[in-house]
């Protein structure tokens, strides 16, 4: 990084963007080298929200570090709740109930579905369209409605424990699962509509921020973004989890690389989403919706990884016990870490406003890269 | 209503929350033949322009972010009470939403924004950890213990996140107090 | 290639690997000098070809620092975990993976500061997350801070 030894007669000119910023998506802090309107090095800080969570979790039993990862990625709580839960379950081998199975899986995918909408709306406010956050937010009530019923929240859940959930469905979770699945379907042509035709917005996205299949996979990137460059790493199905193999999804894989690949890649994620969770939702097996396990939860000796898919991509929790109540070392691989490091790798020689849409279509959720 | 039923009509909730008005005028106006006279209070009248229109300044650091923007969407509609217009630069905001924790690299942006920002400004701590820390209090060596260490606070609102219900409140309660604010004994910058 | 394969496979090229099969992957043990031909040869090999860094940590077992690669292959889908023992705490030091997986770059410039590992051979060790002011390796077990590291 040159950006330090920069002079005057380099014609370069510095910018920060951040760590204040709108299309920041929060307290991220960027370092921009533009020669005219061409960025020539980014370089991005973090630690603005760095909340010393895996330091933190040393020091919590197993079943309270669950809470501190829904304040990690905030979007995908359940999902990180559900991968933290599982964790420990391979440790303790406890076998969770179908049903509970079943409620996390619907559970993820509506989680799934609502930060899927708040990227689309966010999306639009970045690159100067302002409709589609109302839009967006609109459906996304009715998610955090299922949620607040079920779960007691609407953002943080905390749903997820080891053994299966926290509580059994609210009694009017089906019907408003339908309900919302026939408003949303409805209004999914909107969604088209506005944004995915629109020639302004296609003219923004189409052939920037390219990434080839091996610069991502070497990268680390994962989730849409890699998936857009071709790479086939939907963990659902490389490595399923809580039963998503009994399950039909397609995985979406595309070639483009771009943000418009990223872009589309989103979308038809939310209708296969839709279809998982109307295989579901009329089958929920009856039964416990928690296996018993001790209340204060002691994992044998030994190490523990699970992964899962997160709405950004492949979410790690990485425990060490050391047969206390308490992990030795807890490591939490996030999604939007390794995909923020390919961000130099996609705006370097594109112009600064690419770098929005870029940070856009990245979908980055500053919190969980920094934890 | 039915014995032993737990169905009720609207007009049997009786309402015990304080009824918050928007007042339409602080002060009195006589119609005149050409015009109207107006008796009222300078301070009454700056208060009354002020509270009604608060720019927030687009500032979430984590969680209480996205609640916050819940609050401005479709539903919530925070522009019902005069907030809409929220600013990405603080030098046209006068009312910073501290939404998320503030860990000690971000402490000095902070006070920063509020430096920057016009007087008189107003600041809102929303949810558990701008109020203290939070969930991050013990065992982390990185977080601010509350963002009143950083700059003055006006409102708290708990939570985590807090509802948009909570943070309108706050809002709204904010109002309330620039309302009867004495401009005489105001800080000055 | 199944858990054997790649046992015999890796000892062919490093016979003084050890191995852990007590968990769900396969481990290997090496001495941080060893580690950088050994994960070179794990890369290009194309018996091996690891082309996935999915997880680069690190953790602090009071008398040494162990490095933990967690590393997989999406065309030959093996997954293994590569852990190098750092005795040195003191002066600790490794060789860098940033040439051989770019994710890499970042997730070292993480340890460097949490834990205090120096790369040989990174491309751009500098603070990521904590400022630059910053003393002491926070996710040592040994790290204290009077002021604002307050126990439960």
């Amino acid at each position: 990084m040159e950006l330090e030894n920069a002079t005057e007669e380099q014609d370069d000119l510095i910018i920060n963007v951040g760590p204040q910023h709108p299309s920041t998506h929060g307290v991220l802090h960027i370092k921009l080298k533009v020669n005219g309107e061409t960025i020539t090095d980014v370089e991005p800080h973090l630690g603005y929200i760095h909340r010393s969570i895996e330091k933190m979790c040393e020091s919590h039993t197993y079943r309270q570090f669950i809470y501190t990862t829904s304040r990690m990625d905030y979007l995908s709580a359940h999902i990180n709740n559900q991968a933290c839960a599982l964790a420990v379950e391979k440790g303790l081998q406890v076998e969770v109930p179908a049903r509970a199975k079943a409620i996390r899986i619907l559970m993820a995918e509506l989680t799934r579905l609502a930060s899927h909408q708040l990227w689309w709306g966010c999306t639009g406010l970045d690159l100067g369209a302002v409709t589609p956050f109302f839009h967006a937010f609109r459906e996304r009530e009715m998610i955090n409605d299922i949620m607040e019923k079920t779960c007691g929240a609407r953002l943080t859940m905390n749903y997820a424990v080891p053994g299966g959930v926290m509580a059994d469905l609210h009694p009017d979770f089906v019907k408003d699962v339908k309900a919302f699945l026939a408003e949303f379907k409805g209004k999914f042509h909107e969604y088209d509509e506005l944004l995915t035709g629109n020639i302004i917005f296609e003219e923004r996205v189409k052939g920037i921020g390219y990434i080839s299949k091996e610069d991502a996979i070497s990268f680390g990137c994962t989730g849409p973004v890699a998936r857009a460059s071709g790479v086939s790493c939907d963990i659902r199905k490389l490595h399923p989890y809580d039963g998503y193999e009994n399950l039909q999804f397609e995985e979406i894989i595309r070639t483009e690389g771009d943000c418009y690949g990223r872009y589309l890649a989103r979308m038809d994620e939310m209708k296969q989403s839709m279809y998982i969770i109307e295989q579901l939702i009329d089958n929920i097996p009856d039964g416990d919706y928690q296996a018993k396990t001790k209340a204060l939860i002691k994992l044998p000796k030994g190490e523990f990884y699970q992964r899962v898919e997160t709405a950004r991509g492949e979410f790690g929790v990485y425990i060490v016990s050391e047969g206390a109540t308490t992990p030795y070392r807890i490591k939490f691989r996030s999604p939007g870490f390794s995909n923020l490091s390919a961000l130099k790798h996609m705006v370097v020689g594109g112009k600064i406003a690419d770098l929005v849409a870029v940070m856009a279509m990245l979908d980055l959720v500053i919190p969980d890269i920094d934890r | 209503m039915e014995e032993g039923s737990f169905k009720m009509d609207v007009k049997d909730i009786k309402m015990d929350v304080k009824e918050i008005k928007q007042d339409p005028f602080p002060g009195l106006v006589e119609p005149t033949d050409d015009g109207a006279i107006l008796v009222t209070k300078l301070d009454d009248v700056i208060n009354w322009a002020r509270s009604n229109s608060l720019w927030p300044l687009y500032f979430g650091t984590s969680c209480c972010a996205i609640e916050m923007m819940q609050t401005g969407a479709s539903r919530h509609d925070w522009s019902r009470f005069g907030f809409e217009v929220a600013r990405a630069t603080p030098r046209q905001a006068d009312l910073i939403i501290i939404a998320g924790t503030i860990v000690i690299k971000m402490a000095p942006v902070l006070k920063r924004l509020y430096d920057q920002m016009p007087d008189p400004k107003y600041v809102i701590a929303m949810g558990a950890c701008a109020i203290s820390g939070g969930p991050f209090y013990y065992n982390t060596y990185s977080v601010v213990k509350g963002a009143d260490h950083i700059i003055p606070v006006d409102i708290y609102i708990p939570g985590c996140p807090p509802r948009p219900e909570a943070l309108l409140h706050g809002m709204i309660s904010l109002q309330e107090k620039i309302k009867h604010t004495h401009n005489g004994q105001q800080k000055r910058a | 290639m199944n858990n054997e394969e790649l046992k015999s496979a890796i000892l062919a090229i490093q016979p003084a690997a050890t191995f852990d099969e007590s968990g769900e992957f396969l481990n290997v043990h090496i001495s941080s000098e060893l580690l950088l031909p050994l994960m070179l040869e794990l890369r290009n090999n194309k018996d091996f070809y690891f082309d996935y860094l999915f997880c680069e940590t690190c953790i602090d077992w009071k008398d040494h620092l162990m490095m933990v690669y967690h590393l997989t292959s999406k065309s030959l889908k093996h997954t293994l975990v590569v852990k190098g023992k750092i005795s040195n705490r003191d002066n600790a030091e490794i060789e860098s993976v940033a040439g051989i997986w770019k994710t890499a770059e970042f997730m070292e410039r993480e340890v460097y500061e949490l834990f205090g590992v120096k790369f040989l051979n990174h491309p751009d060790l500098r603070k990521l997350i904590l400022d630059d002011y910053w003393t002491g390796y926070p996710l040592r077990k040994d790290y204290s801070d009077p002021v604002n590291l307050i126990e439960y």
